[in-house]
């Protein structure tokens, strides 16, 4: 992975140093309470309900054993001893003191990381495919790209100040995991015929209030124009962007404003002037920073293992495991392992100090040192032999992280809701909890098959709702929590948004709906079909009128 | 005390800021929230206002609409090299770039930055010196805080009117804030990739 040369360890030294003394100059009121707000919010720093909230950049999700075993220690002498990883694969906690935050600077720092811009109106945390590198047919693996766009971004001085925070993701495999369509940016890195890497641009895509899929703003750039190219939408939208109405401020608003062909226009114009200039990218630096990427120094093995197939006949839950947490890798013999930190009972994303230094050890035992953290919130080892599988699987099991849920109903996004985030309109957490516990036999959730549930406690769609086979959304109905729900959503090539199937439902009813909802999807299925599938075949109606109770004249005739 | 800084020092300010008489605006409401930052393209003033702009004598910057309007009247000034033009946060720069043969006729032009938190000011400076040329004094005006102006330095601005209400010598530091940025802006116009082998 990429380790700090000189260059990027004075910076962040120096944003320590930054911070320390706009932290100072605020306690002592020499910066006005609006002053200092988009100052902590560039280094991630929210106040909360409870307590400030620091959200710790992981860039495009990777992570060493040491930064993880140091996040530990930071979560234990500044926190409560836990962490809570997030949709932006970034590392929340949730109970640090404003006046300590300066040190836990300093601390990340000493471990190549900061926390810089997670929050704000920037460019926030590059995020990309958690199997980056390891799964097999990608095309360009994309965490050089990632990183030369980290290290572009920081303290963009032109993009400091934007009308709203603006997410870049970046995929390099044909099947996106990045979800580059929901994304302000989202770039694919492409080969054409003649096996030149170019990078397909989205723009305008994003969850939130106004939940839009991005649109191609260009089919096709030389990979060494992808900053130039950034730049020029960059720019326009932060001239043109709408800074009246925070709700309005989205690169989305204005592109669908302007309509993408004149976007378009506007990008290509500005384009055409910077293209060529001195943020052209070098093959020296993109050589030099890909060279942190090379392949491990994997052993070479066979594609089975005899020790892996006899643990695998005689454990059943080992083997349940292997078909929902272990993915292909590139290298024969080597898997990639998911780490689930879905458990029945555990807000969906959270990781304690011990489980932390428990993956750090694993990591260094079986996966060269190094892990990743999804969007959909759990952990990843990327490079584990065969052989080393049942050993990794004891151990995670031990520790809670091997519930073998991946892709499944229980496996939800969530966000930390009303119990910690200050703009929730409703808690999600316990919605989450409700639903784990109604689906909690096992047996059950692998018959229904791949599921994806996500749960967002208010508009701004942390949990990506919009994005999920089920959504659910906390709203304020009076003063009270309600949770409305929907269906149909995807990530991923097919992305799409998912639709409300009707008035929302108090908290204690959520578990319900989703069993009718499971209902109707078990006796319309056909065969292995997948819940989604069965979604776009039947439409909503049949779902709807289980739920709401109202008999279809539709249905009846069919009868 | 001057709170008006030149390059990166503490400077006598020789020009007189003219800003449009303030008249009250009824308080605009989006979503809930006052309306602060006007839409790009909004107009600046009633014409009105702009005819009965008054313009004393001396070295003095005007608004942008003013000169536009105003242009025959106040050549003169700028010809003795007593005129500069400041901007809205929510104008555009081409509005004047497109309407001068030279864009550096003017021996100084300023940008109000509204509230510090409005990042258009980096855009147009960062245009105004590399695409169109601009090679005069590029002045900071308005909210301009120490926390923000090593942003403003590497988009172009070489001068700042610091609020008044802060300490200039303390805010001089914010222009080390960093000493090896990534990437290319006007000051410091070459990525680190470029200025040094890593």
């Amino acid at each position: 992975m990429y380790r700090y040369d000189a260059y990027d360890q004075r910076l962040v030294d120096e944003r320590v140093a930054q911070f320390r003394d706009q932290t100072r100059r605020y306690l002592a009121g020499q910066l006005s309470e609006d002053e200092f707000r988009p100052l902590r919010l560039q280094n991630g720093l929210y106040i909360q309900r409870h307590a400030p909230m620091l959200r710790i950049a992981v860039p495009y999700g990777l992570l060493s054993s040491r930064q993880l075993r140091k996040l530990a220690d930071i979560t234990r002498r500044y926190d409560r001893g836990y962490g809570h990883f997030s949709t932006r694969q970034n590392l929340q906690l949730n109970w640090p003191k404003l006046e300590d935050v300066p040190d836990i600077l300093a601390e990340l720092a000493s471990v190549e990381m900061h926390a810089i811009q997670t929050s704000g109106n920037c460019i926030r945390n590059i995020t990309t495919d958690q199997f980056a590198g390891v799964t097999p047919d990608e095309v360009v693996d994309p965490r050089p790209i990632a990183e030369i766009l980290r290290q572009w971004s920081t303290f963009h001085p032109e993009f400091a100040l934007l009308p709203r925070k603006f997410k870049i993701a970046v995929n390099g495999n044909h099947e996106d995991r990045a979800v580059v369509r929901v994304h302000d940016i989202g770039l694919e890195f492409l080969r054409n015929a003649a096996g030149e890497v170019g990078v397909k641009v989205w723009a305008g895509g994003g969850l939130g209030r106004t939940p839009i899929i991005g649109e191609v703003v260009s089919e096709w750039i030389d990979w060494q124009h992808v900053i130039t190219y950034c730049e020029a939408i960059l720019r326009v939208y932060n001239r043109h962007g709408r800074r009246d109405n925070s709700f309005k401020a989205r690169i989305k608003i204005l592109v669908k404003a302007l309509g993408i062909e004149e976007f378009r226009r506007q990008v290509e114009a500005e384009f055409a002037h910077t293209k060529g200039g001195s943020m052209t990218l070098t093959q020296a630096e993109l050589d030099r920073v890909a060279a942190h990427f090379t392949p491990h120094p994997y052993a070479t093995l066979p594609d089975t293992d005899a020790s892996f197939e006899a643990a695998r006949a005689a454990d059943p839950a080992f083997a349940a495991w292997t078909k929902r947490c272990v993915h292909p890798h590139r290298v024969p013999g080597y898997r990639a392992v998911t780490l689930s930190l879905k458990p029945t009972g555990i807000a969906p994303g959270d990781a304690t100090a011990e489980q932390m230094e428990i993956v750090a050890n694993l990591a260094d035992a079986h996966s060269f040192g190094e892990l990743r953290i999804s969007h959909e919130q759990n952990l990843i080892l990327a490079d584990v032999p065969l052989a080393k599988l049942h050993e990794v699987w004891k151990t995670a099991r031990a520790a809670g992280m091997a519930t073998p849920n991946i892709g499944l109903l229980t496996d939800m996004i969530c966000c930390p809701g009303g119990d910690f985030c200050s703009l929730a309109n409703a808690k999600s957490i316990p919605i989450a909890q409700s639903i784990q516990e109604r689906f909690d036999n096992l047996d059950y959730l692998f018959d229904l098959g791949e599921i994806e549930l996500n749960i967002s406690g208010c508009m701004n769609s942390c949990g990506h709702h919009h994005v999920g086979h089920i959504g659910i959304l906390g709203v304020d109905k009076d003063g009270s929590e309600w949770y409305q729900i929907s269906l149909g959503g995807s990530q991923g090539n097919d992305t799409r948004l998912a639709q409300v199937i009707g008035r929302s439902f108090a908290a204690g009813d959520v578990a319900d709906v989703i069993e009718k909802i499971i209902g109707v999807f078990v006796e319309q299925r056909e065969g292995d079909e997948r819940f989604i599938d069965v979604v776009r075949r039947i439409g909503l109606d049949p779902f709807k009128h289980r739920v709401y109770g109202t008999p279809a004249k539709k249905e009846a005739a069919h009868v | 005390m001057s709170n008006f800084v030149k390059g990166t020092t503490l400077a006598t300010n020789e020009w007189n800021l003219l800003r449009y008489p303030v008249v009250a605006e009824p308080e605009q409401k989006q979503a809930g929230k006052t309306v602060i930052f006007k839409v790009t393209g909004t107009e600046a003033a009633t014409p009105e206002t702009i005819a009965a702009f008054a313009l004393p004598a001396g070295k003095i910057i005007v608004p942008l609409k003013v000169w536009l309007a105003r242009r025959d009247e106040l050549a003169p000034r700028l010809a003795a090299g007593e005129l500069g033009v400041w901007f809205e946060s929510f104008e555009l720069i081409e509005d004047l770039v497109e309407r001068v043969e030279d864009i550096n006729v003017f021996p100084v032009i300023a940008w109000d930055f509204v509230r510090f938190a409005d990042g258009r000011g980096f855009s147009s400076a960062a245009l105004l010196r590399q695409r169109y040329g601009y090679r005069n004094e590029l002045r900071a005006i308005g909210d301009v805080l120490r926390d923000q102006l090593f942003f403003m330095r590497r988009c172009g601005f070489d001068a700042y009117e610091l609020r008044a209400d802060r300490s200039v010598e303390e805010a001089l530091t914010g222009f080390k804030d960093f000493s090896e940025p990534y990437q290319a802006s006007v000051h410091i116009d070459q990525p680190v990739w470029r200025r040094h082998a890593r």
